[in-house]
């Protein structure tokens, strides 16, 4: 049985108005123990939206529409919030993005690390420090620091003591959401290597919300991309990348650099990810799509298996498996 | 270190305001028109002879800033200033008596009044500002706000008025001053006593502060409820309660302090109108009192007395602030 | 390029304004705030005609008006010279709204010149300023007017003088802070960078985008310069020759009132005091949640149910 499991999962946000827009649209992936998940997407396509929805932190706007979350079988939707909140932080803990707020202000690191471990685990007191220090140390800031504030921290310290916190309880499924924005290349390579670590190390099934698709191709073994609240592609990262099915992803990949071939075109998508309010008919990304027809404009794509362990969301794939310049640029890696 | 720093500032800061407030005390009464020694003369026809001695009296004959014949420290500026230093601010026209000592004997019962008001306004007011947002749009949050910009709207002497007329006439309490007049009571009789009189006046006092109060918990807990440290907490899987008794009630006090600070102007003006309605003698009524007997001497001294324990009461709330924020290093 | 900036932010003000009517319709506190300023100004505007009687006029008191019940003669009673409390009431409105809106127009004028120097200028100037203005806001106000007042004479002027003179401190703090988050922003280093003067980048580009949010805290100013007029009416330092709700309520209270149980000739000034710094105060309120959408959820809000 896979770790997770995520069927059809429908949100909504309401307008003051009482409008209703949906934010992410049929969502279903799967995800084993010790695997990682990359979830990708430019800023508003509805990655954080559906991790939210996941662990049941939406904003009052929000409303699940539909959908299951099964954890290990059991549909975590279904549980009454008293229920839900005892599997907090042990089954499933979050990394947020910008870890700039995140952490409380006036009270020390430390504190707020312990806080996370005494809500769930019945630690005794006098060992309490010393496991702070552990988790700390094992995200490689020194035990002493657990007295400081966050304003006393780095912005890298900052994520990396996020990281300590989330791993607090042992749980079995981190969720990461941009773990790596906001913060330089230097520490982004660092956090991204103790992110690895920690995986192998703790045997740790991961989803990381990215919009970098280098940070999927190193960390992650599957990968889901999403547009305007709906999956595009889905897949292995080995076959997704190697061989991209929907316009989308063949696009996003061209659009990131490729040191193998430094001289190779970068090209950008052009337009803008559509607004919630104003979802264009049909597939949504066909106004940007260069090889739109006529049925993209109507009629909303399944998601259809195109490989082995890939599924793509778009009507070309009906008939001929896409080839592009990409897909053989990768293939010659 | 860098505390220590803050602190120095802080304190060197609130001598140099007490010392501009003394300076701006001793110029407007010099320069604005309505000359003491006119005022304090009152029949017109008085003789020169006599009102150029009156002046000498009262040291009204020396230049304002700097002596240029003689001791350039003998002028009214550098004098005014030495009084001070001594405690001495002048005899009241009305009492004639030291202002000082008038006006020592009031100040304890302004702070008694104003502490019991304040205590009782912030406690309230945070608990109701508390529930208001906590259930941010229901019938409850809707009720708390009304009434908070209701009493904030009130004039406090109104208040007063309508209170003194219920309490006394519905509830017998006494209609004015701190104890009744001709009693000799001692010990408890007398603290009670006390009590009973100074009822009206603190339950006026809270009343009026407790809206402001109520108002800035909400918003400081709502602002700070949107916080994402807030959501990290929720997703660790406390409660709610425990989200609001770690994480948000520390942080939204901190406007709480800073209004306390910034409130003290507000509760001057509180005491003065409470004080004049419920003739509760202290630095408020003797304002009210200065003005109407024209007791120039008594209405500089009290000014200043005021002035100064804002100052230090405003030094003492940032320190409380310095202390509750951690992220204060420099200002 | 400086023409499309400029046309930006007053076209922002302009949407600013629409807006402004939309969250009106649809704020229930905001309408009421709005009408019960209305009706005051109305009060205010028509006094001449509303008044039954013209409370300047000289009465003769005898000992069975003085104090008189309301009646249909006199539908608030009569006072202690036995004038109407109602012509008096209506003509109060007046001294009232001239003093918070005269008073607090001086307040923001200073205080936001203050600001806008303190804020834009930035360096030594803007840090003295900035002193200056802490100072000032730690002196107790009410005191300080009620000193200035007595000793420059009561006369409406010196009251309204007084009053915004000291009332400067609040709006030089908010605008500087304004006025630095929006002077960061693009179109102002645009405008610098084509060579716009300093003055006109604070008056075409500055001023329209830190309208609002002073416009959203000047209710704060005029409530209180309001509550300070009649404070100091009340105390005895109001202009003898003119009537308002603070000079009426001292006459009662200090004109035995109290012991005579003329409840009308104390409630009423007073009531009309608290309705009209409740209106400012309800206008504001809505002014401020338009201006910090901050303050309409939070993250511990309790879940939605599930969609049927």
């Amino acid at each position: 049985m896979p770790l997770l499991e995520v069927r059809n999962l429908s949100t909504d946000f309401i307008t003051p108005e009482g409008v209703a827009l949906r934010a992410v649209d049929n969502l279903s992936f799967t995800l084993e123990r010790s695997e990682t998940l990359g979830l990708v997407g430019e800023s508003g396509c509805g990655k954080t939206t559906a991790m939210l929805s996941l662990l049941r932190l939406l904003p009052a706007s929000g409303r699940i529409a539909q959908g299951q979350v099964l954890f290990d079988g059991e549909d975590l939707l279904a549980l009454s919030p008293a229920e839900f909140r005892q599997r907090r932080w042990r089954d499933i803990a979050m990394v947020f993005q910008g870890a700039m707020n995140a952490l409380n202000p006036v009270r020390t690191v430390g504190d707020q690390v312990r806080e996370a471990i005494i809500t769930h685990l019945p630690w005794e007191r006098d060992k309490l420090g010393q496991r702070v220090g552990e988790l700390l140390e094992l995200v490689g800031i020194p035990a002493w620091r657990a007295s400081q504030y966050p304003h006393q921290y780095s912005g890298g310290m900052r994520q990396r003591a996020m990281i300590a916190m989330a791993l607090a309880c042992n749980p079995q499924l981190v969720v990461a959401d941009e773990p790596t924005t906001a913060l330089d290349v230097m520490i982004q390579a660092q956090i991204l290597d103790l992110i690895d670590r920690l995986r192998r190390d703790l045997d740790l099934a991961m989803i990381i919300v990215t919009h970098d698709l280098g940070v999927v191709a190193e960390s992650c073994q599957k990968v889901l991309v999403m547009y305007g609240g709906r999956v595009a592609e889905y897949g292995t990262v080995d076959e997704v990348f190697t061989n991209p099915q929907h316009p989308y992803t063949q696009r996003l990949l061209r659009a990131f650099p490729d040191i193998d071939n430094p001289q190779g075109e970068l090209v950008s998508i052009p337009g803008a990810p559509p607004r919630l309010s104003d979802l264009p008919t049909g597939c949504r990304f066909h106004p940007r799509c260069t090889m739109a027809v006529e049925r993209c404009r109507t009629e909303l794509p399944e998601l259809r298996q195109v490989g082995p362990n890939q599924w793509s969301a778009c009507h070309l794939n009906e008939t001929i498996p896409l080839l592009t310049n990409v897909a053989t640029r990768l293939a010659g890696r | 270190m860098e505390r220590r720093d803050y602190l120095i500032r802080k304190i060197s800061w609130a001598l140099f305001t007490i010392v501009f407030v003394a300076t701006l005390n001793f110029f407007m009464f010099r320069i604005l028109p309505g000359d003491p020694a006119r005022a304090l003369v009152r029949d017109p026809r008085l003789s020169k002879e006599v009102q150029d001695a009156i002046r000498a009296r009262f040291g009204l004959d020396k230049p304002l800033l700097i002596n240029t014949e003689g001791n350039p420290f003998d002028s009214q500026f550098f004098l005014y200033f030495a009084a001070l230093a001594r405690g001495d601010l002048g005899t009241s026209y009305n009492f004639n008596r030291p202002v000082a000592d008038l006006l020592r004997e009031r100040l304890v019962n302004t702070v008694i009044l104003v502490l019991v008001g304040q205590f009782l306004a912030i406690a309230l007011g945070l608990f109701l500002g508390l529930l208001a947002s906590w259930r941010r749009g229901t019938v409850l949050d809707f009720g708390t706000l009304i009434f908070g910009l209701f009493t904030w709207s009130l004039p406090t002497f109104w208040l007063g008025i309508i209170l003194l007329i219920v309490g006394s006439s519905r509830l017998g309490l006494p209609v004015g001053g701190m104890q009744t007049a001709g009693g000799r009571f001692t010990g408890t009789a007398y603290v009670l006593d006390v009590m009973r009189h100074m009822a009206l006046p603190t339950f006026t006092f809270t009343i009026i502060m407790l809206g402001e109060y109520m108002l800035i918990m909400r918003s400081s807990l709502l602002e700070v409820l949107n916080e994402d440290y807030i959501l990290t907490a929720k997703a660790k899987g406390l409660t709610d309660g425990q989200i609001l008794r770690q994480h948000a009630l520390r942080n939204a006090m901190l406007p709480v302090v800073t209004l306390v600070a910034l409130n003290l102007g507000f509760t001057v003006a509180g005491a003065v109108q409470v004080e004049t309605v419920f003739s509760w003698p202290g630095l408020g009524s003797a304002i009210y009192e200065a003005v109407t007997r024209r007791d120039y001497p008594m209405l500089q001294g009290a000014f200043l007395m005021i002035a100064i324990c804002v100052v230090l009461a405003n030094l003492a709330v940032e320190l409380t602030y310095a202390y509750l924020d951690p992220r204060i290093k420099t200002a | 390029m400086a023409l499309f900036a400029s046309q930006t932010s007053a076209s922002m003000v302009r949407s600013g304004i629409s807006d402004f009517w939309q969250r009106l319709r649809r704020s229930p506190i905001g309408l009421v705030g709005f009408f019960m300023l209305l009706v005051v100004v109305v009060l205010a505007v028509f006094a001449p005609w509303l008044a039954p009687y013209d409370p300047y006029a000289p009465v003769r008191a005898r000992i069975d008006t003085i104090y008189a019940p309301p009646s249909w003669e006199h539908p608030m009673g009569t006072d202690d010279g036995g004038k109407d409390v109602l012509s008096s009431f209506i003509y109060g409105a007046r001294v009232s709204l001239i003093v918070g809106f005269a008073a607090s127009l001086i307040s923001i004028f200073i205080g936001g010149l203050i600001g806008l120097v303190a804020g834009y200028y930035g360096g030594w100037v803007g840090n003295t300023l900035m002193r200056f203005t802490d100072t000032f806001l730690v002196i107790p106000d009410l005191p300080l007017i009620i000193v200035m007042v007595a000793l420059l004479g009561p006369s409406l002027w010196n009251i309204i003088l007084a009053i915004g003179i000291l009332g400067w401190t609040g709006a030089a703090r908010l605008v500087r802070s304004q006025v630095i988050s929006i002077k960061e922003r693009q179109f102002v280093t645009r405008a610098r960078a084509i060579g716009a003067s300093n003055p006109h980048i604070i008056f075409r580009h500055i001023l329209p985008l830190a309208l609002p949010l002073i416009l959203a805290n000047s209710t704060l100013v005029i409530s209180l310069a309001i509550l300070n007029e009649s404070t100091l009416a009340f105390l005895g330092l109001g202009d003898p020759t003119t009537i308002s709700w603070g000079s009426m309520l001292h006459f009662a209270f200090g004109r035995g009132a109290i012991s005579a149980g003329a409840w009308w000739a104390l409630v009423m000034p007073g009531l009309g005091i608290v309705w009209v710094v409740l209106g400012w105060t309800l206008f504001g309120y809505m002014l401020e949640e338009l201006v910090n959408p901050r303050l309409r959820t939070h993250h511990l809000m309790p879940e939605r149910k599930r969609a049927e």
